[in-house]
């Protein structure tokens, strides 16, 4: 019997299993976790989940019991023997494969110096978003946020919609600057400011400050930000220190191939080892050299393309993907589809903060290659059928997840 | 035999993912509320199986129901 293991208790790693199984395959499935929980849905931790109230149910995926998997959780994966086709974990087992899934997505990462014990935190796990829920829902306090990307300004959002004092600091001239570009971003910034938010865009925080519990931060060397709650969103490192003497090709992220095939380090795929979700990055007609989409999205149809290439192996399918990712700020909806940080150009044709109305198209080399729109859901739509006719055109079909192309 | 569809809407946030992927079975209304046709021919299925897929918060049930009574 095939035994087909996957890393990364994810939503990628839960939607290889499922296509999988939706595809009839009957083998052996180990599902193994570093976090001590069965796969959950991330996008909420930094929005409605921190809400009192709103509890763990609200962050459930597919239920796994339904997939016959054997599942090990609170497990990490240590080393990646590739010429045993074997999986080392922390405990001491070794897990035997015939075909292997690494979708072990990315960790926050972390200040450089120890912090102070109380009210610093990062978020990306459950457990750390219990820890700032507990911190934002025990009376009204000064909350600093640094770091100016989706999760900094959705979290200083959160952060103000439950009345908190809130400073969002970042490198980027505006928050999300680097995602979706000037236009876009001095939108987001004008919500924030409007709702009584202190952005600070521009800054590097130096120093905090507090032995036990933090007091503040420094921001550009010079000026001293009190805080009680400090919530550090610098930004994603890729899970990839336990493939580091496995001879599978790593660039700032897991490499892989359009079929979501690793490669090794002379670039040639490896057809039995397959990767999907925030750890990868792989090539992309849009884009110059790799990308890395961090997106909902991208983790289930990337997950299941892997998974259609293990079971098809001479003929993979492939993966361009139209991308699409969201983020609600303020009520404000955004969805976005394509490379926006992709385009050397932008085109706006709305932009009404009072009405919530925003519409941009962003382009590279005068080619349209990503949207953004809020309160435009049909603008977006057509954008997005726009850009799976350029990728059509190609020669290459979009992935889509379906389950036909699995099978 | 055709294919069921029902949306739960006090799930869907409109996210638009079913959109994408099946722009005939599923659409916006002026005001960003999804619309959708409650029944689709069978040999839609697996398209509207990828869009309920698709679906950030599992509102979409899909399910085949039996030859329809003339």
């Amino acid at each position: 019997m095939t035994r087909i293991v996957i890393v990364g208790a994810s939503l990628a790693g839960l939607n290889a299993a499922q296509a999988l199984r939706e595809a009839g395959y009957s083998g052996s499935i180990t599902l193994v976790g570093d976090e001590p929980h069965a796969p959950y849905d991330r996008p909420p931790l930094s929005k409605q989940f921190l809400i009192p109230g709103t509890e763990r149910e609200s962050l459930a995926l597919a239920d796994t019991a339904l997939l016959g998997l054997t599942e090990e959780y609170g497990r990490r994966a240590v080393h990646l023997d590739v010429r045993n086709r074997a999986v080392h974990l922390d405990s001491g087992r070794v897990l035997e494969f015939d075909q292997l899934v690494i979708a072990t997505g990315v960790g926050a990462r972390q200040w450089p110096e120890p912090v102070p014990r109380q009210g610093v935190h990062t978020l990306r796990t459950l457990d750390d978003a219990y820890g700032i829920k507990q911190d934002l829902n025990s009376g009204v306090r000064r909350v600093l946020v640094v770091g100016d990307g989706f999760i900094g300004s959705e979290a200083t959002s959160t952060a103000r919609s439950l009345g908190h004092e809130v400073t969002l600091a970042g490198k980027g001239r505006a928050p999300l600057n680097r995602a979706i570009g000037d236009d876009a971003a001095g939108f987001v910034s004008r919500l924030h400011r409007e709702a009584g938010v202190t952005v600070l865009p521009g800054v590097r925080v130096t120093a905090l400050h507090g032995s036990q519990r933090v007091t503040g931060a420094t921001v550009n060397d010079d000026r001293l930000v009190p805080a009680d709650v400090v919530l550090l969103a610098l930004g994603d490192q890729p899970h990839t220190a336990w493939l580091a003497d496995s001879g599978l090709k790593i660039d700032r992220g897991l490499v892989t191939d359009v079929h979501a095939r690793t490669l090794d380090t002379n670039g040639e795929p490896l057809p039995h080892i397959v990767a999907a979700g925030d750890v990868t990055r792989f090539p992309h007609p849009h884009a110059s050299g790799l990308v890395t989409l961090g997106h909902w999205s991208n983790a289930v149809e990337q997950a299941r393309v892997a998974a259609a290439t293990l079971l098809r192996p001479d003929a993979p399918p492939v993966y361009r993907p139209v991308a699409s990712f969201w983020t609600t700020q303020y009520g404000v909806k955004f969805r976005a589809v394509g490379l926006p940080d992709q385009a050397d150009r932008t085109e706006v044709h709305e932009f009404d903060l009072a009405r919530r109305r925003l519409d941009v198209a962003y382009y590279r080399n005068d080619q349209l290659i990503g949207a953004l729109t809020a309160n435009r859901a049909a603008r977006i739509v057509a954008y997005r059928s726009q850009l799976a006719e350029a990728l059509s055109l190609l020669g290459i079909q979009p992935a889509r997840m379906s389950i036909a192309s699995v099978r | 035999m055709s294919v069921r569809i029902t949306v739960d809407m006090n799930l869907c946030e409109s996210h638009g993912q079913c959109v994408f992927v099946a722009p005939d079975v599923f659409w916006f209304d002026e005001d960003e509320i999804l619309n959708h046709k409650p029944k689709v021919d069978s040999s839609e299925y697996d398209r509207v199986v990828a869009a309920a897929a698709a679906c950030p918060v599992r509102a979409i049930q899909v399910s085949k129901i039996g030859e329809e009574v003339q």
